[in-house]
């Protein structure tokens, strides 16, 4: 439906009158979705904000000063562009390597492989915390980040390796015909030809698994233990038991700080994809 | 999150490659770091489920260290208990209130509104739609926490209207919980359905126009039906990520007052870890498990993906 067809014209009375409802619903909504997260941004820059959202009696920026210190902010949110950054390439290099032989050869495995994989994208995570929390007491990788990179990596593999076939698919096969006449390994097509070639959708399963392990709680909640191990999420969790009966600003400036990163890294690849980049792999589905 | 929503699923040919690399043995390979994570993080805690659900293994204690077998015990427990059956019909509330009533009806509303507005309005409304999807989810879960607890936004807007107020997660903590829930997830399907909107041919809606067809009669009889496939999918793909919903619920109320709005998910969580009873709380996560593959194995039976 285009504005220019005469059925949409703007100039009968009855037509202005359905276009005003609709606008005016559509704002209603928006309003009562943009309540809550005022409180989020106005909490943030008032000294004594309470769980109301109210304007600041004088803008500041004193609760962003108190919880940028080491202690509080910066070393939580390292922890988390630890968590995040070493689960995206863990799980990058896995589902790459995993979707060739899927996109390339006639396997005998690749269909129940990928109905395992389709499967295994619908299970509840959640489910698995308190058996995870019991194999890694077995294995000793209690309050281990390598063993909790390992453990985010795995429950987004099977999203990452959907996606990133999708992806290789659409890389022709007759790119790599002249490398493998040329007697280059299957490896080397790989690296050389065909990942270069997909960079944006790899850049799209990177951007996606961080985005989820940097906003994961439970995970590292119930498999890491040191206060000085705990990524954001957690630690922010601590604090607000800790303080939040009383500086509510400062936890709305440190929840603040800590959406930042995921909000950009949204706007980013909005940009350059276009389109919600989560649906990025559900319109190639 | 989304993996296969789309009304007409791709078919791809696999590309054969040479023929004497076919038969080669070390095709495989690139397949193996894959299983290896999968297998040991994925199928082990699912079988370690399934076995310690048969245990009295517990944080603490003799049984910390040598859990014994006992068999059904758990499960006979668990059924026999007040406290589960009212958590499986939390999550069954939580489910369909905030992921088929909430998410899928606000966010066909959205989707279908926003073709009718003008473009300012459309960019604002799902700019900040789409902001609520964005952030984190325990920052959704405080900004949820402010605003339905007795001293939050909701309760100041509500006594300025002179409407008598009460401590929402409190009184009501599972509405709180549904219409967070909704307000962090509606963008989601709100892209999904005006994705498939926009693929509706409008020649088949003009045509319907020209029969006399009014807006109305347009919507269910031509509109509706033909995104039903995304319909469908979109609530498969909503219903199974609420039903595993931890952290919204566990800062939001804890599970409290008392019970009253312990979901599977944090019941699992707090027989296990709060009263210790880690066999108990398998058990649990194991029922939870056995929905969430229940409703994964009906996706994957209605979606009919084509895989290859």
């Amino acid at each position: 439906m285009s504005a220019t067809t005469p059925r949409l014209s703007l100039s009968s009375p009855r037509r202005l009158g359905v276009a005003g409802l609709t606008n005016g619903i559509l704002l209603f909504i928006a309003l009562c979705f943009i309540l809550p997260m005022a409180w989020l941004i106005l909490a943030s820059f008032d000294t004594k904000a309470t769980l109301a959202a109210g304007w600041p009696g004088r803008f500041s920026f004193e609760n962003f000063r108190v919880v940028l210190t080491p202690d509080v902010s910066l070393v939580p949110l390292l922890n988390s562009l630890v968590l995040a950054g070493a689960s995206a390439i863990v799980t990058v290099i896995v589902a790459v390597l995993a979707a060739y032989p899927l996109s390339r050869y006639n396997l005998r495995i690749g269909k129940p492989f990928m109905y395992a994989i389709l499967f295994g994208t619908g299970l509840p995570i959640t489910a698995m915390m308190v058996p995870v929390y019991q194999l890694f007491v077995r294995l000793n990788l209690l309050d281990s980040v390598g063993g909790t990179i390992f453990f985010m990596a795995a429950t987004q593999l099977p999203m990452a390796v959907w996606m990133t076939k999708n992806f290789m698919d659409d890389v022709p096969v007759n790119l790599e015909e002249a490398a493998w006449i040329d007697g280059a390994s299957s490896m080397k097509t790989l690296t050389r030809v065909v990942v270069p070639l997909m960079r944006p959708g790899i850049a799209v399963v990177f951007v996606f698994v961080f985005v989820e392990a940097w906003g994961n709680f439970f995970i590292p909640f119930v498999l890491l233990l040191s206060p000085d191990r705990l990524p954001a999420a957690v630690s922010i969790f601590n604090f607000f038991g800790q303080h939040g009966a009383v500086a509510y600003g400062q936890l709305a400036a440190f929840s603040l700080i800590y959406s930042v990163p995921v909000v950009t890294l949204y706007v980013l690849v909005q940009r350059f994809i276009g389109g919600g980049f989560s649906l990025g792999g559900a319109l190639k589905g | 999150m989304a993996s296969t929503t789309t009304e007409q699923v791709r078919s791809t040919p696999a590309p054969a490659a040479p023929n004497r690399r076919k038969r080669h043995p070390t095709r495989f390979t690139p397949l193996v770091p894959a299983i290896i994570l999968l297998a040991l993080f994925m199928l082990g805690p699912i079988v370690w489920s399934f076995y310690g659900s048969f245990t009295n293994s517990a944080l603490t204690g003799s049984a910390a260290l040598h859990p014994e077998f006992i068999g059904l015990d758990n499960y006979v427990k668990l059924f026999s208990s007040s406290v589960f059956p009212k958590s499986l019909l939390l999550t069954l509330v939580f489910v369909i209130g905030s992921a088929v009533v909430g998410q899928t009806v606000l966010g066909l509303l959205l989707a279908i509104l926003m073709r009718g507005a003008n473009s300012i309005v459309r960019g604002v409304v799902g700019t900040i739609v789409v902001a609520a999807w964005v952030l984190p989810e325990i920052v959704s879960a405080f900004v949820g926490y402010a605003y339905f607890s007795g001293h939050g936004t909701l309760n100041a807007i509500l006594s300025w209207l002179h409407v008598p107020t009460v401590d929402w997660l409190f009184s009501a903590p599972m509405l709180a919980v549904i219409l967070a829930n909704t307000w962090r997830g509606t963008a989601f399907s709100m892209m999904l359905y005006s994705a498939a909107l926009t693929n509706v041919p409008t020649d088949v809606l003009e045509a319907a126009t020209v029969d006399g067809a009014g807006e109305w009669r347009k919507l269910f009889s031509v509109t509706l039906p033909m995104i039903r496939r995304t319909i469908t999918t979109t609530l498969m793909l909503i219903t199974l990520q609420t039903l595993s919903i931890f952290t919204l619920i566990y800062v939001m109320t804890a599970g409290g007052p008392g019970f009253d709005s312990s979901t599977l998910p944090i019941l699992a969580y707090q027989q296990a870890f709060k009263f210790s009873n880690l066999g108990y709380g398998t058990a649990i996560a194991t029922i939870l498990l056995i929905v969430g593959a229940a409703f994964s194995v009906i996706y994957l039976r209605v979606l009919k993906p084509k895989v290859n």
